[in-house]
């Protein structure tokens, strides 16, 4: 099949000030491309086109290519990681689009996330949030009996719903503000269903929405595009726990103080 | 009380505050259009009601103030939210697309900018005389009080009046809709059997929200409601 490829080209480093820099989409016509070619094997036939051609090929991320590391993703004619549900952009194929199709390709579009090169963006911000507090802080020396601690069944699964999250970011890049709340929310739903991680569980609210706040990501209003291109199918739950959590962890919370606040002395 | 503050600069605190105020207006508008519909009851109910209100004197400025407050909160909450969301996305996409989010839920803040602009215009006619056709709101109806009813099927009679009024609960309509199902939401309630509930309800309510102001708006204009003499 035969297709026409429009993708952002940008060479230097997204900056506050100037964002875009000297990117723009460039037009690229591909032929001879098989249906059953993953769109990142097109890519790379596009690439060693260009570089035969002494150009600079389309700089992309990508490690795993079997739909688990969260590197790869792209925005397909406006959808992250491109028309089919539950699907990594690595994992999509090629006979997912007629043949003389012209498709957008455009790199995740968040201040959080500064285009680092042509679609290559640099998602340390979730590490960032990550770091603050999507973790269990108790030092548990040696590891403990599998079964030592029963975990229900539908907690379990509600935890995993929320653990098989890959980090990609697709959900920021679909969110019409730009919001980060389905990957929070799942860092938070990840740990509230299990007791290891319950222990935690305001402060960890409270971080994590600090933390997520201060990158710059925008607010959900609740339209769930996240959802609907999130690889891994999180579901818009994990959102409506996050805040629940966060509301509950603010009504907890006390000042720091000495003083006591009731009693006679 | 700077915790507070806090909490309504965080994301959530923001989407929290959007969710008690737009509620407690829904309940506003609910209570509003309950009390609207004696206008079908004819002069004498419409005109009791009014003078009823009137006379709970300091409460009624304290439910005033209370409900103003609810409003400014929510536009100034929504101002804020929608420019962060805004600085969010710095680059536009050059191919848009949206896969699931309804058009209710897409022109929330055209919905909401719209409600601001009528709900000034509407407080300039009613409440404060200033856009009135005649002068009929000041005069007496022999209860002591202002003749509502014949302020309101007088304006109710100008077609261009009723007309904005009524196109005015299209845009109330959608922004009920999505705005009742997004506090459910909002304050953590996602649930595989109650969020079909709430969805299917919220459509509900904003359609008879909308079509009674809707219908009252219209009744002189279709004779069933008659002008005051
Ligand atoms: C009749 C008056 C109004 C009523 C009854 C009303 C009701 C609501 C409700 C119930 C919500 C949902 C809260 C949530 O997100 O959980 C909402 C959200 C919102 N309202 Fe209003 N509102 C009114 C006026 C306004 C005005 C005047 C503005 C703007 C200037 C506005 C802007 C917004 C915005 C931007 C949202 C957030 C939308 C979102 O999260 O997608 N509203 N409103
Ligand atoms: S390359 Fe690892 S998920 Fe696509």
């Amino acid at each position: 099949m035969k297709v026409t490829l429009h993708i952002w080209r940008q060479s230097k480093k997204s900056t506050k000030a100037d964002f875009a820099q000297d990117g723009k989409m460039v037009a690229y016509e591909l032929e001879h491309v098989s249906a059953d070619m993953s769109f990142l094997e097109m890519l790379d036939v596009l690439n060693e086109q260009l570089t035969k051609k002494g150009e600079d090929p389309v700089a992309f991320d990508h490690d795993c290519r079997e739909g688990v590391c969260g590197s790869c993703g792209v925005v397909i004619d406006g959808v992250p990681h491109g028309p089919e549900r539950g699907t990594t952009t690595c994992q999509l194929h090629m006979r997912s689009f007629r043949d003389g199709a012209s498709i957008y390709v455009e790199p995740w579009r968040a201040a959080a996330f500064p285009v680092l090169k042509d679609l290559v963006v640099d998602r340390s911000a979730f590490d960032r949030v990550v770091q603050s507090g999507a973790f269990v802080s108790v030092n548990t020396g040696a590891p403990q009996d599998a079964n030592a601690i029963p975990v229900p069944k539908a907690d379990a699964d509600r935890a995993f719903d929320a653990a098989t999250c890959i980090g990609c970011g697709a959900c920021v890049a679909a969110c019409k503000n730009a919001s980060a709340m389905l990957f929070v929310g799942a860092k938070v739903s990840h740990f509230l269903h299990l007791p290891q991680g319950r222990v935690e569980r305001e402060q960890r609210a409270r971080r994590l929405v600090a933390a997520m706040d201060a990158e710059g990501f925008g607010n959900c209003t609740n339209q769930y595009e996240c959802e609907a291109v999130c690889p891994k199918e999180i579901p818009v739950r994990v959102i409506a726990e996050m805040n629940r959590e966060f509301v509950r962890s603010k009504l907890v919370e006390e000042p720091p103080s000495t003083k006591r606040v009731g009693g006679d002395g | 009380m700077s915790w507070l503050f806090d909490f309504w600069r965080s994301s959530i605190g923001g989407k929290v505050t959007m969710a008690v105020t737009g509620v407690l207006l829904f309940g506003f508008v609910v209570a509003h259009l309950l009390g609207n519909l004696q206008l079908l009851a004819g002069p004498d109910a419409i005109n009791a009601y009014a003078k009823w209100l009137h006379d709970r004197g300091a409460l009624l400025w304290v439910a005033r103030g209370g409900l103003l407050v609810v409003f400014l909160l929510h536009v100034a909450t929504a101002v804020r939210l929608s420019r962060a969301n805004k600085q969010a996305r710095p680059v536009p996409y050059a191919s848009e697309a949206t896969v699931q989010a309804t058009f209710a839920s897409r022109s929330m803040v055209f919905s909401g900018l719209t409600l601001l602009v009528f709900v000034v215009y509407h407080l300039l006619h009613f409440t404060f005389g200033v856009t009135n056709p005649g002068d009929f709101a000041r005069k007496g109806n022999g209860a002591g009080g202002f003749d509502v009813h014949a302020m309101v099927t007088h304006s109710f009679s100008v077609p261009a009046i009723a007309v904005v009024y009524a196109a005015a609960q299209i845009v109330l309509f959608l922004h009920l809709r999505h705005g009742l199902r997004s506090f459910a939401q909002t304050l953590g309630l996602c649930h595989r059997r109650y969020t079909p509930i709430v969805e299917r309800l919220a459509t509900v309510l904003a359609a008879l929200i909308a079509a009674g102001n809707a219908f009252l708006a219209l009744s002189v204009l279709a004779g069933i409601v008659k002008v005051a003499q």
